[in-house]
């Protein structure tokens, strides 16, 4: 897994994908700061959070498009999979290579709080829960992202696919709305990403939504090795 | 060592291996031969587990590759028919990268640079691979494949895009490497199998061929003893009195080489020797032959024969 992880945030940061990524998330987090803080004078960063999904959305397609897709395309994951390591730690540390180049972008909150704690007292449980909360969220659409990549050798297919897919888990709350039969219903309520993420950012620590993002992690990281593992057997 | 027994590979309805078994031994150089599409590459992606197969067994040094994958995978060192590079890593970041892959246990820095001396790379060591040559890329592909010192190598035509100089020094590395490794090396070039390897497995359309070293191959393979004479004159005349010639089979084929020039290919009667007869008959017609050889068939006429669905079969028996 570490070889695989190592290689995957160098490969980040020889390409402009990385800085990119972080460039996009640093200059629209700011903006969002300087508008929804500093100029209405308020040191709640809640709405900060809560606008950063949508940046979210965007960018992670962009982390994880070519995760999976370049190294089909580059014939590169006959190297990957002919070598001695399991299926799982291969998957496990393109994940982590994409989370920590995430984490560097998120991180980048911590200043705003630091910056705002100059004007009053910050409320830092309810920051870290919206750290958590971001990373949470962001691990989920990276692991979403990469079972889409593995699904396709082409890196603009796996990011649009990625795109819409992760809109769709963000929507389905809302389409909910509009289903008469009210277990589908509330189904469909129970897999929006946006409800999950909104209680992160009025600083609720619910036990239930950390559980859910594990486990969309969990599920689509599985899923990816299996499409791994089935190539095997094509 | 590596057994194959019955080794078979379906993809929907085509069979790309169908039923095939092969053994090559400790210290062993063997030769996959065939025409594109036969399956070569199929074989050698099912040997390192990069795909399954349908039916059948892979042993690498006894170890089933699809029971035991991570076991099997520790002991080959695989060269794909595209080197799987990274093309924004320097040469030195990738191989440091395969060496931290494959779990290797020897001193990285003597380790690597050994490798790197046996396939001279060291002058590129901090390029970028993006940036190398096609046969600087197909060396550093090789060298992937020697990190960890693997007791089984496996070489999808590895000489391809190399340069003359090139390809010698890669086939006398292979023969080297060959002495303490089990290689197979898969080619449709004939003459580096006919260079390098100790045995030849032929594969044609998913099945095995003939299964020979090269000297028995050639020697089973030339019960012809055509004889190939270039005669300058007129064709059906030449014809008819070369049929008349004692000893003269038939003629099996004639063609124009050069205007009035025509090559005939002819089959005499068992082992006689008709070379005489035929200069005889040819001079007393006031005509010249430009050109005579008895065909001796090269492991590219075997090959040719073999794959063309003639109906020589080899069997290992032949011998």
């Amino acid at each position: 897994m570490g070889a695989v992880f190592r290689r995957e945030v160098l490969s980040y940061f020889t390409s402009p994908i990385g800085y990119i990524v972080l460039a996009a998330f640093y200059a629209s987090s700011a903006f969002l700061f300087v508008a929804s803080a500093l100029q209405s004078g308020s040191t709640q960063l809640n709405s900060v959070y809560s606008a950063l999904f949508v940046v979210v959305l965007v960018l992670i397609p962009i982390l994880t498009m070519r995760t999976m897709s370049e190294e089909k395309r580059q014939k590169t994951d006959q190297c990957l999979l002919t070598s001695p390591i399991s299926l799982p730690s291969l998957v496990l540390g393109k994940f982590f290579g994409a989370f920590l180049v995430y984490v560097m972008s998120v991180a980048i909150t911590l200043v705003y709080a630091v910056v705002v704690s100059f004007f009053a007292k910050p409320d830092w449980t309810v920051i870290f829960g919206n750290i958590t909360g971001m990373l949470l969220l962001g691990g989920a659409y990276i692991a979403v992202g990469i079972f889409v990549s593995s699904l396709t050798e082409n890196q603009m297919i796996s990011a649009v696919i990625s795109f819409f897919f992760m809109v769709a888990l963000y929507i389905i709350g809302y389409i909910a709305e509009f289903i008469p039969v009210d277990w589908i219903a509330t189904a469909l309520k129970s897999f929006s990403f946006a409800t999950r993420y909104e209680g992160f950012t009025y600083g609720l620590f619910d036990l239930s939504n950390v559980l859910f993002f594990l486990s969309v992690i969990a599920a689509f990281l599985f899923l990816t090795v299996r499409v791994l593992e089935k190539r095997r057997w094509a | 060592m590596i057994e194959v027994v019955n080794l078979s590979k379906q993809f929907g309805d085509i069979k790309a291996v169908d039923h095939i078994s092969f053994t090559a031994h400790d210290g062993e150089i063997l030769g996959f031969l065939g025409p594109n599409g036969a399956g070569k590459s199929t074989t050698m992606n099912i040997l390192t587990g990069f795909i399954s197969s349908t039916d059948g067994k892979a042993l690498i040094d006894g170890i089933d590759i699809l029971e035991e994958p991570q076991k099997a995978k520790a002991r080959i060192g695989y060269l794909p028919e595209q080197p799987p590079l990274y093309m924004d890593m320097t040469v030195k970041e990738y191989l440091c990268f395969i060496y931290d892959l494959k779990k290797c246990k020897l001193p990285r820095n003597t380790h690597l640079a050994d490798i790197c001396r046996l396939v001279k790379i060291e002058h590129v060591y901090k390029r970028l691979i993006r940036n190398l040559s096609k046969g600087y890329k197909q060396r550093v592909g090789l060298a992937q494949a020697l990190v960890g010192n693997p007791n089984v190598l496996i070489l999808d035509e590895p000489t391809v895009g190399l340069d003359p100089q090139q390809i010698i020094d890669i086939r006398n590395l292979i023969k080297k490497l060959g002495k303490n490794h089990t290689v197979v090396l898969s080619s449709h070039i004939l003459s580096e199998v006919q260079a390098v390897c100790d045995r030849i497995v032929v594969i044609n359309q998913g099945k095995i061929v003939a299964d020979d070293t090269e000297e028995h191959l050639s020697k089973t393979m030339s019960s012809d003893h055509r004889l190939y004479v270039k005669i300058e004159g007129p064709r059906e005349q030449v014809f008819e009195v070369l049929d008349d010639v004692p000893g003269v089979e038939q003629i099996t084929d004639v063609y124009e080489r050069e205007p009035g020039v025509y090559e005939y290919r002819i089959q005499p009667e068992d082992d006689r020797d008709i070379r005489k007869g035929i200069f005889a008959a040819v001079a007393e017609n006031g005509w010249y032959i430009v050109e005579m050889k008895s065909l001796e068939l090269s492991l590219e006429d075997i090959f040719i024969r073999l794959t063309m669905g003639d109906s020589l079969k080899l069997k290992k028996g032949a011998k």
